[in-house]
């Protein structure tokens, strides 16, 4: 017989489920308000155009096309930086040291840190280094390295989680096929790691995407179509950060670019998402 | 030390139902006082021991005695374990294995290994068996084709498999990925199959097919096996070893004929193992 619960019990189990449903739903709250406040303001101004067209009177008219092109390259510099050391990184971290390595901890431990850091700081360091001492000026260059800088270390952290999560029964096999390190970490390793590869990618592209205290220091504010990677561009979250702060009347146009940087990052996790689930499955089994 | 057979080299082959009984006492692997340590503590000691060419050793005792361990010392891979120690000498033919200058690469290769839990790449069936080849230098894409099916053809996986080669390892029963990383080690032309109780981790009726493939293999290979099941260590293996824990660590304690060992046993203590009494 179904042992029934007795009153207090039945309340207690009732209250815990309120509790929990509760949180959840607060939260899911506060994110659609968010959103639907961003959608309700800003989609009646999203056309072709503003999208494609160069900003007008300080932002107020026109759209965000040179702002989008700065915000690609800028992630584009980040992730052409940072994707090759952050794996490198992982793959020292994870299939070179051991566990107890003093370099190991130490590199570890400076990543946590580091990965705590706030931004304006990481803008401050590239402001100084990359603008200053390696006189790189105000740049695209200078922002995407700057970002790399604070993106590297969330990538690597979850690159190597990646990694260790591949079962060491993967390493003895194809040691004791005489398979070489390297062919292993290439072949059968780094495929199975891309799980953990793109949630560091994504939780680190959005940290990059919607970055603004660490861009205005090294990238700048040129709303002006960049010419070449040593132009200062305007990142989406930078003009977003001016219209509604320093350009009076500008809020329209704040809300569209809002929006359309909500869409870019969507847009992102979800081909991250597919990729971990669909694309690159299919990979791994047919390389 | 015998030159390995090159892997592009013509593959020559017996029949296998050529199911003679090992042949004669030649020694193939001799084992002098080898011990290992992890860190500081003893996992088996001076453990001497001779492996006849062709034959199938088995090594049976309770867990925890050294057996596995034992095995990846013969191919090495204690190499990659941190903190493994390992003293004594292990001779295959002229090769010294434990020698610093000893390429580990052709060693692995001549000494193929089946670990307990079939463990196929997350790849296809057939790359599972191409990359190895490929990365030991075979590229000819006819002779990769003629070893794919001459090796699935010796663990019996062919004709399950032959329409879907292209199909994930992962998808394969427990037992099918077992026999497919069998030939996967054979593609390798091994002389020497270490088997880390190749059966444990299958049903019983997937387990007697892989059974009556590793009696098959006899003669071609020398093997060595690890197992726990002592009724098939009687079935199938020409020369047992008991290894048993002895202050702390495991030792060898006695070796010899299967039947000897099985039958007419020396030490009381593999008297009472074989017997069911201990272990």
């Amino acid at each position: 017989m179904a042992q029934t619960l007795s009153r207090p019990q039945n309340l207690r189990e009732w209250f815990a489920v309120a509790l929990v449903w509760g949180a959840a739903a607060l939260v899911t709250a506060v994110f659609c308000w968010l959103l639907g406040d961003i959608v309700w303001h800003g989609l009646s101004h999203i056309s072709w155009t503003f999208l494609t067209a160069p900003p007008e009177n300080a932002g107020r008219r026109g759209g965000i096309g040179p702002i989008l092109v700065s915000t690609c390259l800028i992630l584009g510099v980040c992730l052409t930086v940072s994707l090759p050391i952050g794996i490198g990184t992982a793959v020292l971290l994870a299939e070179f040291t051991s566990d107890h390595s003093l370099f190991g901890r130490i590199t570890r431990r400076s990543l946590d840190v580091l990965a705590g850091v706030p931004s304006i700081v990481f803008g401050l360091f590239g402001n100084a280094f990359f603008c200053k001492t390696l006189g790189l000026g105000f740049s695209i260059l200078s922002g995407g390295l700057t970002l790399a800088c604070m993106v590297l270390p969330i990538l690597i952290r979850s690159t190597e989680e990646g990694f260790r999560a591949v079962p060491t029964s993967y390493r003895l096999s194809t040691a004791a096929l005489g398979l070489s390190r390297t062919t292993t970490i290439v072949h059968i390793l780094l495929p199975a790691a891309v799980p953990g590869l793109l949630v560091g990618l994504v939780l680190g592209v959005g940290r990059a995407i919607a970055e603004t205290a660490a861009l205005i220091f090294t990238s700048g504010y040129v709303d002006r179509m960049p010419e070449s990677l040593l132009d200062s561009g305007r990142a989406l979250s930078i003009h977003i950060f001016d219209l509604s702060m320093n350009v009076s009347g500008g809020d329209a146009n704040a809300y569209a670019s809002a929006l359309v940087l909500v869409i870019l990052l969507l847009a992102i996790n979800g081909t991250a998402s597919w990729l971990a689930t669909y694309g690159l499955q299919r990979k791994a089994v047919t390389v | 030390m015998t030159p390995v057979e090159p892997i592009t080299g013509p593959r020559a082959r017996h029949p296998l139902e050529e199911r003679s009984v090992c042949q004669g006492p030649q020694s193939l692997i001799e084992i002098d006082r080898l011990s290992l340590y992890y860190v500081d503590k003893p996992a088996f000691q001076d453990v001497t021991l001779s492996i006849n060419k062709g034959c199938i050793t088995a090594l049976v005792g309770p867990s925890g005695c050294g057996k596995t361990s034992f095995l990846t010392c013969l191919n090495r891979l204690t190499d990659l374990i941190a903190g493994c120690r390992v003293s004594g000498r292990i001779m295959i033919d002229d090769l010294d294995v434990m020698a610093p200058d000893t390429d580990v690469i052709q060693l692995r290769r001549r000494i193929g290994m089946i670990f307990q839990k079939p463990n196929p790449f997350p790849l296809t069936i057939r790359r599972n068996l191409v990359f190895p080849l490929r990365e030991h230098g075979l590229r000819d894409r006819g002779q990769i084709a003629q070893t794919i099916e001459t090796t699935l053809r010796d663990v019996g996986l062919w004709d399950e498999v032959k329409d879907r080669l292209d199909s994930p390892a992962l998808a394969l029963s427990g037992g099918q990925q077992q026999r497919l990383c069998i030939a996967r080690a054979l593609a390798l032309l091994p002389e020497v199959l270490l088997m880390d109780e190749p059966c444990s981790a299958l049903d019983p009726l997937s387990s007697g097919v892989v059974e009556d493939l590793i009696v098959s293999l006899r003669s071609r290979y020398t093997i060595l096996i690890v197992t726990h099941n002592l009724t098939q260590a009687r079935r199938i293996a020409d020369h047992a070893a008991l290894f048993w824990v002895q202050n702390g660590a495991g030792r060898l304690i006695e070796v010899g004929t299967a039947k000897q060992i099985f039958e007419e046993p020396r030490d009381p203590l593999t008297a009472a193992y074989v017997s069911g009494m201990r272990g």
